[in-house]
Order: structure tokens, then sequence, then C-alpha cells
């Protein structure tokens, strides 16, 4: 369903396009809703979320070690790409996701995942981005992202996901 | 045993002629013979056989209880006391379905010579009448079979829809006056079914009587629920909702279905919990990423925060008393199972037993707390308040969420399957025994049971 609903929409917006190349080609057609990613020869438009994802290329992520929520440095290093990006669009605002692998029980993996994200917000704001620009929100277990139930599966979804606003 | 069955005598006869109002269900203050406390010395009753037939009618009369009148509805009531007391691993039932069918006028007057032929230590009659008023008259009387004597007897008058209470109203009064417990069949359960994959679970709030009937969907599962409390008097349950994006308690009012904030505050709210009167509702509040557990009163107004540990405070669950509260930590490095009073004084940490332990409960009888021991795997386990006698229940992968019994004789809890992520709702006795699935129409987890219905 999520696949033919993309793909219609990836024709759309390629047939808006085409339209109005001979125009305007300088302008661009309004984002569709759903804000996929236009095709690649166009890029994403500069600022937007699909343009934040394509410039941190994973590094929108950060992960972090069972029950901990330091940030360790190749967090730090994504931290720094992040803040960057968001320096350079100071009009964007931004949600960190905290996430908490399935192992922890549901309360505390809420409180968790809510310090996690802090600490990834925080960090933030000592590289110079407005706390005002960013907000936070647990969903300890309840979002993984790998689906298995081993190591590798917890590591990846012992996270903070950071999602800007279109 | 035999002995205190006969000290014992506990006959309440309601004459039906003097109740009035629907529903009329007197409590049943049975006292507790020399077994509470006691987790080891259940045997002796647990082998009695008990015969319960149907309930027989003075005339089978139609009801919106049954579409083929109060004759068949005798036989359903017995079926479910039966079924109550069989799924709990309580007794040794049998069923109308094998047993001859008495008549009305046998059920103040058992025809003994059927019964004792039958190897039947107990004996349940009981009659179903439909009033002309509407309302159900459901009498419900527990033999000795040897002794030829009523031990205990009680009549309920209820609104036809709620025909199976009388049913757990009578399963009841047979388990309390046999084992010397107090009851606990006439009670709800709220808890969160699950459904979908497991990247993407659709998670509702529910509920359903202690046997499962009655199942409701409360939420449509739009924003994601989760951990719910039925409020003591079963009008509201408070839980925590996605609505608007963010992790908020709201308590739920089941009759008008309206919903309120517990508390005012752009903070996430989690970990809802009522105290034993119902007046107030703790829950864990995340502040700049520090959880600490707040209490407020169940009517709103200013929280009051109780703990300021930089750790996670989370959770939290009154001592019947209402004069302790036990909840879960990781200040000292990893989560452990503090005690504190309820206002926040005197915090010490109980458990020392190595692992993690988390999600601590508080018996409703007050001598036990069940949690979630995570030592490898997650395992439901019981300690005394002191932190001492840990005792494992249960032994799967991951079992979690302790709720009790409102008799504090059984423990559910919820039990997820690794890799699939598939959840469903379990419970088991505080011996250990009568380990078991509970139906759910879906996958299932964070069950709360809720006390017994007046």
């Amino acid at each position: 369903m999520k696949r033919k609903l993309a793909t219609s929409v990836i024709l759309a917006s390629a047939m808006a396009l085409a339209a109005c190349q001979s125009k305007a080609p300088d302008t661009l057609p309004p984002q569709p809703a759903g804000s996929t990613p236009p095709p690649e020869s166009a890029g994403p438009i500069p600022g937007s979320q699909a343009d934040f994802e394509a410039k941190m290329a994973g590094r929108q992520v950060i992960y972090f070690d069972t029950d901990r929520y330091n940030v360790d440095t190749r967090a730090v290093a994504a931290l720094q790409q992040q803040a960057q990006w968001l320096m350079q669009y100071p009009n964007k605002r931004a949600t960190i996701e905290g996430h908490a692998d399935e192992r922890g029980t549901r309360d505390y993996n809420l409180a968790l995942g809510e310090r996690r994200a802090n600490a990834a917000k925080n960090y933030l704001v000592s590289l110079g981005v407005d706390a005002s620009r960013l907000t936070t929100v647990s969903y300890g277990k309840e979002r993984p992202a790998a689906l298995g139930s081993d190591e590798s599966a917890w590591a990846q979804n012992r996270r903070a996901v950071t999602v800007t606003i279109d | 045993m035999k002995k205190l069955i006969a000290c014992i005598a506990f006959v309440i006869t309601v004459p039906a002629a003097a109740q009035t109002a629907a529903p009329v269900i007197p409590a049943t203050p049975v006292e507790q013979g020399g077994l509470t406390g006691s987790v080891s010395d259940e045997k002796e009753w647990q082998d009695l056989g008990i015969a319960i037939p149907a309930f027989a009618t003075d005339a089978n009369k139609p009801t919106p209880a049954n579409a083929q009148g109060t004759g068949a509805l005798g036989v359903e009531v017995a079926r479910v006391i039966t079924a109550d007391l069989r799924n709990n691993g309580l007794f040794l039932p049998v069923g109308p379905d094998a047993l001859p069918r008495p008549s009305y006028p046998e059920i103040p007057a058992p025809n003994w010579g059927i019964w004792s032929g039958r190897n039947a230590d107990m004996l349940v009659h009981g009659h179903v009448v439909a009033e002309g008023d509407g309302n159900l008259t459901i009498a419900c009387h527990l033999y000795d079979v040897s002794l030829r004597q009523q031990l205990v007897s009680q009549t309920w008058r209820l609104p036809p829809a709620d025909w199976r209470r009388g049913a757990h109203k009578c399963a009841d009064l047979v388990y309390s006056r046999l084992s010397g417990e107090s009851p606990f069949f006439d009670s709800k359960i709220a808890y969160i079914a699950e459904t979908g994959p497991k990247g993407h679970r659709t998670k509702q709030l529910a509920i359903m009587d202690s046997d499962g009937a009655n199942h409701r969907f409360i939420t449509t599962g739009k924003a994601t629920a989760l951990t719910p409390r039925y409020s003591p008097d079963y009008r509201s349950i408070v839980y925590l909702s996605y609505l608007n994006g963010n992790p908020r308690i709201y308590v739920y009012d089941l009759a008008s279905g309206s919903q309120r904030l517990v508390t005012q505050s752009t903070n996430p709210t989690f970990a809802p919990r009522w105290s034993p009167d119902g007046k107030t509702i703790l829950y864990s509040m995340a502040v700049n990423g520090n959880t600490d557990i707040y209490s407020v009163s169940a009517q709103g107004g200013p929280s009051k925060r109780l703990t300021d540990a930089p750790g996670i405070d989370v959770g939290g669950s009154f001592s019947p008393d209402g004069r302790s509260i036990v909840f879960e930590s990781d200040r000292s490095g990893s989560q452990q199972i503090y005690i504190m009073n309820a206002d926040g004084s005197n915090q010490r940490r109980i458990s020392f037993f190595g692992g993690r332990a988390a999600t601590p409960e508080w018996s409703p009888r007050g001598d036990q707390i069940a949690f979630t021991h995570i030592a490898g795997n997650f395992r439901v386990a019981l300690m005394d308040p002191s932190g001492g006698n840990v005792r494992h229940l249960t032994d799967s992968w991951q079992d979690e969420a302790p709720t009790w019994s409102p008799n504090g004789r059984i423990i559910q809890f919820f039990r997820t399957e690794r890799n699939s992520g598939r959840t469903s709702l379990w419970q088991v006795d505080l011996t250990g025994r009568n380990l078991r699935r509970l139906a759910t129409p879906v996958d299932g987890s964070d069950p709360a049971w809720g006390p017994v219905l007046p």
C-alpha cells in the first residue's frame, strides 16, 4: 500500500515537474503531501526534512549503550553535523525522538527514551542551536526500528532520532 | 478445615421481598480463618469435589439475559460458576452438562440421595427467577453433601444485563466459604489490546470481566494507549495516551466516555497509579529528561513532587493502608526497588539480590510485593516488603508488569514472544501453580486487575 502510494506520488511530482519545465525552470512546484523526496535529478528542497536526511545520511540517528544515555564520540560527530544543518536553517524546528530496546520494562523505557532525547537535545543546544527550536518525545520500546530480538537489533533500537519539522 | 467450616456459621438469607433497588449485592464479610498469609496449606480444600448442576427456575420466563428464557439461563449461570472455579485451578468442579437437573423445590432442600452417590463433597444449588420489574433474582446455596447441611447461601437482585455477575458472586461465595480467602471473581480487568506488526503496533485500551467476558475496546487505537489502571470504584481508568503526539496521562470516565489530563503540564507524564481509596493518583513526569514521581488529587489541582533523585524514579504502588509507596529507581546505577512514605519521606532501597528489579506492585493483602526481576530473562517474582524471601513465579523469555487479583492470591502479567514481539496476558497463583494464558480477542499487554465489585 505504502509502496504504491509513494510510486504514484513520485509519478505525480515528475509530471508536475515536466509541466513546469518550459515556463519557469528555476521554480519547483510545491512539495507533494507526505514530503516524499522529488526525483533524484532535482534533489531535495534545501532546508526540508528530505534535505536533512540526505545530508545526514544516517547521522540523524545517534545510538546508545544498554541503559545508558551519554553521548559518545560517534554520536558527537553526528550531532555536530545536525547542529551545522540546523544553524544553516535557523527557522527550522526539530523533534528528537528517544527510543529504547525491548529488553526493558515499559515505564522505565519511556523514562529512558526521554533521557536519551534530552541528552541529544542538550548537546545540540551546547553547540549553539536555540533550545526553543527543539522538542523531545519518548517512544520507549514502542517503536523499534530493527525487529529482531538479538544484540544487533537492540543496538539499532537504542537511539535518538532527529526529525526536522517541514 | 472441617473444624473451620463448623466454626463459622455464616449464613446470609436475604429476603427477596425486602429488596427494592437493583442491584442489591451485599458485601460478603467472610472472616479469614487461619489461612491468611500462608501459601502452602491449601491442598485440603483444593481437592474438594463440587457438583454445580443447572440453576432451577420457578417458571421458564422470557428475559433479556437469555433468548430461551430463565430455564436456559439457569444452565448458563452454572456453567459460568464451573468455569470460574475450573479455570483458576480451584477445587474439582463438575458442571451442569454432566449432572442431573434439580427441580425448583429441591433448591432449598436437596435430594441428598442423588448427590451422595456422585462422589461430590460439596453441592451448589441455585435458582434464577425473572421478577415482574424485569430484574433477575439469582440465589446460590452451598451444601456439604456428607453433612447434609447448608454452609452458606445468598441472593442477589440484578438487572438482566448483569446476570454473569450473579454467577461470579456465587463462585466467590463458594470459594470464600471453602478456602477462607477473600473473593475475586466479580471483578474486571483493564488491559492494552495489541494488533499489527512489531514495528507498528496498534495499542488500544480495552476492558473485560475477570473471566474474559463482556470484552470492550475503549479507544480506537489511532493514538497509542499504554499502562491502564482501573479506579477502585470502576468509574474511571487512568492511562497513558499519545493523543496529540506526546505521552500524557488521561483520566477516562467510563460512563460519559470523556477524558481529561491528569495534570496540565507540557512535560511527558506516564506510569499512572491509583491510591487504594481512589483519592490520589501517582504519576511519573520527565522534566528536562529527569523522571520523578508526583502525586495529585484525583479531582485535579496542584501536584506534589515525591522524589528528587537525579536518576529515573518511576512507577509506584501504594501499600493497602495507603501509607507507603513502593517504586523503582535507577539512582544506584540500575533499576532497583525502593519504599518511601506516602509523602515522599524515608526513601530506602529494599532489593538487594542481583539483577534489576522493576514494576513493583504491592499485594492488596500487604504482605507481598510482586515485581519484574530482570536477570537475563524477565521473570515475575515476589518478595516481602522488607525485600527478603524472593520467589520466582514464572520462567520465560520476557514476563513483566504483574498485577494482583483483588484478594492477593493470583497475579496476572504479560508475556512477550521473542522476535515476533507478540504479547499475551497470563496469570499464575502466588504459589507458582495454575499458570495459564488468558483468552483475549487479540494480543494483550499491561493487565490491571480492579477490586471486587460491591
